[in-house]
């Protein structure tokens, strides 16, 4: 009788705790997906929505995905919401646009897809109505979206790589499934599918998502396994720090994964072939006029946090020398964090958050060209030199936001 | 009608040095914590930005972040005998005003007062006898400062202070102050850089056999990052620190280096542009219920709260105390209540400006707590057997900054403008440099804190009245260290000295220091002190009164490192005793 109540307390108290241990597992696979980066409103209830998104095709509000029966998922079943994430179709038909990246969480196994759908169903239901369809013609009409899907169908599951290691595989899943890296920084067509050069940098929403492959001086290349690590999980590291999107990325998802999980991300990463050479090959000299302006311009204005030497100062003012984000084709993140300042990722393991101050209101077109230009090419770098122009296209983008 | 909200476990009035460490501690500790501010939300790249924050104009003579009298004023005298009158303009001090408090806006001295200055009655009676102190009111403040060195040395962590040991746990460590009480360790960052000044004033100091250590400064000597993990950057110095904040996260205020962590707790909440009416008593007038607020709209909330901690500038606290009813206002007549007594100021003033030919100062290289100091002549670190006084000052020389419009040193005689005052200027500033003396204020009976009887503010409630001289033994020490520096002075070899003297009859219009103290002092005994040595209320068991209010009387030290040191002191008595067994910490 004794042992009987014994095996009896276990069983019960088992239970519960695989369900928790269920609930934990789906919260992971949330902050891996960053369910939150577009689905959770600033300052507002977890999942509940409304956030508009900006895309190339126009504006798409995102849905309520809290358990409210009218106005969330209350009334999916799990194969509804598996559906989802897979194809991209909601109960009734109604299909997805892809800025829900379902192409990469069809990668999902279903184990992972049911832990999400157990913890989705565990948050407080927020009654908040969401009409999505914003876009223009003709990309308002979502029944298009099944050509879409039709000329680019996604792979369910994922399939290892033959010769590579676990690890290797395991951030190939990652990088590739749940972590969506490539939404942003993959170009994409103007079907909004991948172009053929995987996490070469792309531009999208006002910022350019640098390059991520193993491609030196502009790419990861030169950071250590470590160093993306750390980036990862802080928003910081010798090299740079997050900047733009990148920051909501890191402190809702990134600075949440375990180590092992970021350490995969970074040996795939490092292992993704370079995009083309963006050296400009005709290297600015000191003595152009841009370089002497913005020397100029650089010790008035930038060198009392990054330095004569452009070297920064830990957790605090970003290097700018070597500095990859710096360093890509456009020149469109950079100038954008001179005209508007910035505010870098606040973490467990970084908290400080600085910020950079906007320099809008001080510096015209041609100041801020020559002062991008000087610091593109200086402490040995080499990138193409920045024009009045591109300078005043953003500005103008940024006023009209 | 006040619109009732949600209980909290702590309710803060204010979000300064006090209000942060509190809120960052008890929040530590599990608690829900709201910080209730009066000013604005301030942050370093919005409110200190580097494109326009050295706007000398802006900030240090129209003094944008400073409290305004339309939103607080006070009325002054010098005596019983006077009327005290409302202040147009703050002048003799700036409190200040918003997020970060007067955190925001200081130069950055780092100091601990001496372990004699916790026990400043005792002290003295023992070293000299009870008649030597008979014309002051002094106390002492029911701590000690081994009790407490954990605390200042917690605090000096927190802002990655600058500066060279004197006394490693009682071995005395040379270039570093002597006169200092032991500490455990170093600082955490290594000396600023001396700037041309101060190494002359070192020289001469030690040619007289004194002894010039670095002054302790909470700007950065190097890139660092604090026990929160939050990172401030190396100091440039720049010049833009008394009056203006710190645009390049180099100063320590609560935005560098506690508020980055604190915001994103979840169970702290800051409301700002919110500003406290009073505190609620429950029925018994023993406990606080709740505090009363008016948003920036007008409207009228009570937070109730299970814990109620005065954060305020010190002069404030001391004006809601009496505006809520706790405690005994003090009497200088009678001599009785504890509410208001021992205000004490800083006798400030004493000094010399020093003449040269040929130099290059550049006191445009500059920073807030830059330069040497001497405590040979402060507090009880020498014999006054044979003299006149106890206390003393302070002597430093440095460059805090070089600034255009406020730093125009010209020679006496010099007319105050035209041609002749154009060459002069531009003659002597970088020629010009300064030797200052801040000296201890010892509490008298006349002067005080209380409530104006006539002047009220917009919201209809009595303003706070200053009563305040300079005492008699506070005059004959400012005299005494007015030769010591005459000294030092004219071995420091100038072309020409002009000395300055603290006189009788404070003046509350030109700038002196805001190192205002006292009012709502702290001590082993509730017939001299209003909260106890855990800076507890001894009417109100669940409210605390945290800051410069409890100092008994002010060293010859600028008060922030003391006033840290007593915040994470009353903030580890809540956490470890009081919230385990709530109620007097000591027996009234």
């Amino acid at each position: 009788m004794r042992a009987f109540v014994l095996a009896a307390l276990v069983s019960f108290a088992a239970a519960p705790a695989l369900a928790q241990d269920r609930v934990a597992s789906g919260r992971y696979q949330a902050v891996l997906g960053d369910c939150a980066g577009c689905h959770t409103a600033p300052g507002d209830k977890p999942m509940a929505g409304g956030m508009i998104l900006q895309t190339p095709f126009g504006k798409i509000a995102v849905p309520n995905i809290t358990p409210d029966r009218e106005t969330g998922l209350g009334n999916w079943t799990e194969a509804d919401f598996r559906r989802a994430m897979r194809e991209g179709v909601s109960p009734g038909g109604k299909r997805l646009y892809p800025a829900m990246p379902y192409p990469a969480y069809a990668r999902m196994p279903d184990a992972d897809i049911s832990a999400l759908w157990a913890y989705l169903k565990t948050l407080t239901p927020v009654r908040h109505a969401v009409e999505p369809n914003l876009l223009p013609f003709p990309y308002n009409i979502r029944t298009l979206m099944a050509g879409w899907n039709w000329f680019y169908p996604s792979p369910v599951g994922f399939a290892p790589t033959a010769g590579k290691t676990a690890e290797w595989n395991r951030g190939a899943y990652l990088v590739t499934g749940p972590g969506h890296c490539g939404a942003c920084h993959t170009a994409k067509t103007f079907l909004g599918a991948d172009r053929a050069k995987a996490f070469t940098g792309a531009s999208l929403q006002g910022w350019f998502a640098p390059e991520i492959t193993g491609a030196k001086p502009h790419g990861i290349g030169n950071w250590s396994t470590d160093d993306i690590v750390t980036y990862l999980k802080s928003g910081w590291n010798t090299h740079a720090a997050a900047t733009g999107p990148m920051v909501e990325v890191v402190e809702n998802s990134t600075s949440q994964l375990t180590d092992a999980d970021l350490r995969a991300i970074a040996v795939y990463l490092k292992d993704q072939p370079a995009g083309s050479d963006i050296r400009s090959g005709t290297r600015v000299t000191a003595g152009d006029p841009a370089m002497q302006a913005g020397g100029r311009l650089y010790q008035d204005n930038c060198v009392g946090c990054h330095g004569w030497d452009g070297k920064g100062e830990t957790l605090i003012f970003p290097p700018l020398a070597g500095n990859a984000i710096l360093l890509q084709p456009s020149a469109e993140s950079l100038t954008r964090v001179v005209l508007e300042g910035a505010q870098a990722a606040g973490t467990k393991s970084a908290p400080t958050a600085p910020a950079m101050p906007s320099f809008a209101w001080k510096l015209n077109d041609g100041e801020v060209a020559a002062l991008l230009t000087y610091i593109r090419n200086s402490w040995g770098d080499d990138a193409a030199p920045v024009t009045a122009a591109s300078v005043a296209k953003i500005r103008a983008n940024l006023r009209g936001h | 009608m006040a619109q009732l909200l949600p209980h909290k476990d702590v309710v803060i009035m204010g979000l300064g040095w006090t209000g942060a460490v509190l809120a960052q501690e008890l929040t530590d500790a599990g608690l829900h914590v709201v910080a209730i501010e009066r000013g604005p939300w301030r942050d370093t790249a919005t409110d200190f930005n580097i494109g326009y924050m050295p706007d000398e104009l802006r900030y240090a003579i129209r003094r944008e972040l400073f409290l305004a009298p339309a939103q607080e004023a006070m009325t002054m005298r010098n005596n019983l005998a006077q009327t005290a009158l409302p202040m147009r303009d703050y002048g003799s001090f700036l409190p200040g005003h918003g997020v970060g408090g007067a955190g925001v806006h200081w130069n950055g001295f780092n100091w601990r007062f001496f372990p004699s200055d916790f026990q400043i009655k005792t002290h003295l009676t023992k070293r000299y006898g009870a008649g030597r102190i008979r014309e002051l009111q002094l106390e002492d403040w029911g701590v000690t400062y081994d009790e407490i060195e954990h605390c200042f040395d917690k605090f000096e962590y927190l802002c990655g202070t600058s500066g060279k040991a004197g006394n490693l746990k009682g071995r005395v460590v040379e270039g570093g102050n002597p006169f200092e009480g032991p500490r455990t360790r170093d600082y955490p960052n290594p000396p600023l850089k001396m700037p041309y000044s101060a190494m002359l004033f070192s020289e001469a100091a030690k040619g007289l056999g004194l002894h010039p250590f670095p002054s302790p400064a909470a700007n950065m000597s190097r890139p660092y990052v604090n026990p929160l993990g939050v990172a401030m950057g190396e100091c440039t110095y720049c010049g833009f620190c008394e009056r203006f904040g710190c645009a390049n996260y180099s100063k320590a205020m609560p935005q560098t280096t506690i508020l980055p962590v604190l915001m994103r707790k979840p169970n702290f909440e800051a409301r700002t542009e919110c500003e406290v009416l009073k505190i609620n008593l429950r029925p018994d007038g023993k406990t606080a219920r709740s505090v009363t607020y008016v948003d920036a709209a007008g409207h009228e909330f009570e937070q109730p709260g299970d814990i109620i901690l005065l954060c305020g500038y010190g002069m404030m606290n001391v004006r809601m105390m009496l505006l809520s009813g706790i405690g005994v206002p003090y009497d200088p007549v009678q001599g009785t209540g504890t509410v208001g007594r021992n205000y004490c100021y800083q006798t400030q003033g004493t000094g010399a400006r020093l003449f040269f030919e040929n130099k290059h100062f550049n006191p445009f290289i500059g920073t807030g707590a830059l330069g040497a100091t001497i405590d040979d002549f402060n507090g009880d670190a020498f014999d006054h057997s044979a003299l006149d006084f106890v206390g003393g000052a302070g002597i430093s020389c440095g460059s805090s900054n070089g600034r255009p419009i406020g730093n125009r040193p010209t020679p006496p005689g010099t007319p105050r403008w035209g041609a002749a005052w154009k060459k002069a200027t531009a003659e002597t500033y970088q020629n010009a440099t300064g030797v200052g003396a801040q000296g201890t204020s010892y509490p008298v009976r006349g002067n005080y804190l209380d409530l104006d009887p006539t002047y009220k503010d917009r919201f209809g409630r009595p303003l706070l009245r200053v009563t305040f001289d300079f005492p008699d033994n506070d005059l004959r020490m400012s005299r005494y260290l007015s030769d010591q520096i005459a000294k030092i002075g004219k071995a420091m070899n100038p072309k020409q000295m002009a000395m300055n003297q603290s006189a009788k009859g404070w003046n509350s219009v030109p700038y002196q220091t805001t190192h205002n103290t006292g009012g709502a002092g702290m001590g082993p005994n509730p017939k001299a002190s209003a909260v106890n040595r855990y800076l507890q209320s001894w009417d109100v068991s669940n409210l605390f009164v945290i800051g410069a209010s409890a100092f008994q009387q002010n060293a010859g030290k600028n008060p922030t490192g003391t006033v840290g040191a007593l915040a994470y002191w009353a903030a580890e008595a809540i956490r470890d005793q009081y919230l385990k067994k709530p109620g007097a910490l000591v027996p009234a």
